[in-house]
């Protein structure tokens, strides 16, 4: 595996995207921490940017590149080896490039100007939601045969997940605001890898009370060394499932 | 020994195999002839595990080949439409199937990569190469590793005559040293040099499969391309 991973990753590397990507979070960092003097606010601003550009990116270039690599994915197809095997090099090549980016980028001008256990929960935050979305993307992709098709089906899921969810929890409290749904919120949370990641950074921040009853719950249930094991979990699941999902597909997929 | 029992595989309503049933041995070198989508190149997946058949099976030297990945150190495939990494040098990407295949075959064959001198290409990119030059690099990867099962989709399709006799005479050495052969194309008279047998397909259904002198003598014609063609006018 780790022969075909090498493969991967000089190919993902020679990419521009990535690189442009790494400096874009650089930039973005920097500029955040200068602009708001004070370590705690600059990580406030960062966490929503991460939160919304990290899972695009992830989605968005792990599918194009998924898609590219096809006859790479066709020629190790008809050699002796598994096609697991092939899904998971993809797998691995996408998630250490990802990682790299947002260690490089992210990591740097936080341990420059926010260290200390809040930055570093952003940063592995991050790179666990950059993860989950390759993870994502590669399931989405080898269900749908059509790149265009494809890549939009990888927008869609970005669009929900990064904006539409928030929008229907909001319209499912206020629908049943008479009942008690603090304990439902925990699973919901769950259930969208962006929010759980928003969770547990604002959780560390301390700043968890601006978040009402809802937000002591959460702390009372996710502030405890269970709740972050919790949080945890339920993080590599959505990092596990689809990859997993996706490696059974594929391998019965006709190329 | 190579054996494909009630074959079928569809996509969609297509039909692409239905019930093939066939059987090769060691030496034996097979022509598929059919028309555009009977279902030649369909077989040939089957049997590299690239098009996972509906039903059906297919073993290789006894041992079956579907769900399995191991007995592919035993094929070489040189594809219809080779596709490599557009951003690949020709020279990495022999180094990559190099090293992804090794310790899965016992001797490496570069006859036809000095035939073709590909050193003269090694430096180029994938994506700048003309067609009948990847071609070239399919041919070389398919015969590199020795293997016991050669599957030539369309060969000769793309190659200039001197590549093409090279290529040709390679099949040749190979068929004599034992091996099974299978081919697919549409120029009979290469067909008739390389191969013993013929396989003849139509809409996934195996109308016949003998050898090509039994298919002569029936018709009582010397050339396989008049033998076909009185045999598709009979019917």
């Amino acid at each position: 595996m780790i022969r075909i991973v090498k493969y991967v990753l000089y190919d993902i590397l020679q990419n521009r995207i990535v690189i442009g990507y790494t400096l874009f979070l650089f930039a973005v960092s920097f500029g955040l921490f200068n602009l708001s003097g004070d370590a705690t606010k600059g990580l406030v601003s960062l966490l929503n940017v991460v939160l919304i550009v990290t899972p695009l990116v992830s989605i968005v270039f792990a599918t194009i590149h998924f898609y590219n690599a096809s006859e790479f994915i066709e020629l190790l197809a008809a050699q002796p080896i598994r096609r697991s095997v092939i899904v998971w090099s993809e797998f691995i090549g996408l998630a250490v490039a990802m990682i790299l980016s947002i260690l490089l980028g992210l990591g740097i001008p936080v341990a420059l100007f926010a260290a200390g256990a809040t930055g570093l929960t952003l940063v592995i935050v991050a790179a666990g939601l950059s993860v989950a979305f390759v993870s994502i993307a590669l399931l989405a992709s080898i269900l749908t045969r059509d790149k265009a098709k494809g890549i939009g089906v990888a927008l869609l899921l970005w669009f929900y997940f990064a904006l539409l969810y928030d929008a229907l929890v909001l319209f499912l409290m206020f629908s049943f605001a008479d009942y008690p749904l603090e304990k439902a919120m925990v699973a919901v949370i769950a259930l969208n890898p962006i929010d759980l990641a928003r969770v547990v950074v604002l959780l560390q921040m301390d700043i968890s009370a601006l978040m009402g009853y809802t937000g002591a719950l959460f702390r009372e249930f996710l502030g405890t060394g269970w709740g972050v094991g919790f949080a945890v979990i339920v993080l590599l699941l959505w990092v596990l499932v689809p990859i997993g999902v996706g490696v059974r597909v594929f391998r019965r997929k006709d190329l | 020994m190579l054996e494909s029992t009630n074959l079928s595989k569809s996509f969609g309503k297509l039909k692409a195999l239905d019930n093939v049933s066939i059987r090769m041995e060691a030496g034996q070198a097979v022509s598929f002839i059919g028309p555009n989508g009977s279902g030649k190149t369909t077989f040939l997946k089957c049997l590299l595990g690239l098009v996972i058949p509906d039903s059906g099976g297919l073993t290789l030297n006894g041992k079956p080949i579907l769900g399995n990945w191991d007995y592919r150190r035993h094929i070489g495939y040189m594809p219809q439409i080779g596709r490599y990494p557009d951003n690949m040098r020709v020279g990495q990407v022999f180094d990559m199937v190099k090293e992804i295949r090794r310790g899965t075959f016992s001797r490496l064959d570069d006859d036809l990569m000095q035939a073709f001198e590909v050193d003269k290409f090694a430096h180029k990119a994938m994506r700048t190469l003309s067609g009948g030059t990847r071609q070239k690099v399919s041919a070389c990867l398919a015969f590199m590793f020795d293997p016991d099962v050669l599957i030539l989709d369309e060969p000769t399709a793309g190659l200039d005559p001197v590549a093409s006799e090279i290529l040709k005479e390679k099949v040749l050495a190979e068929k004599a040293k034992g091996k099974i052969v299978l081919v697919t194309s549409h120029i009979l008279s290469d067909l008739e040099e390389l191969t013993t047998d013929v396989m003849y397909i139509i809409e996934g259904k195996v109308q016949f499969y003998q050898s090509i002198e039994q298919l002569k003598s029936r018709t009582g014609e010397d050339k396989l391309n008049r033998a076909l063609a009185r045999i598709m006018q009979g019917k």
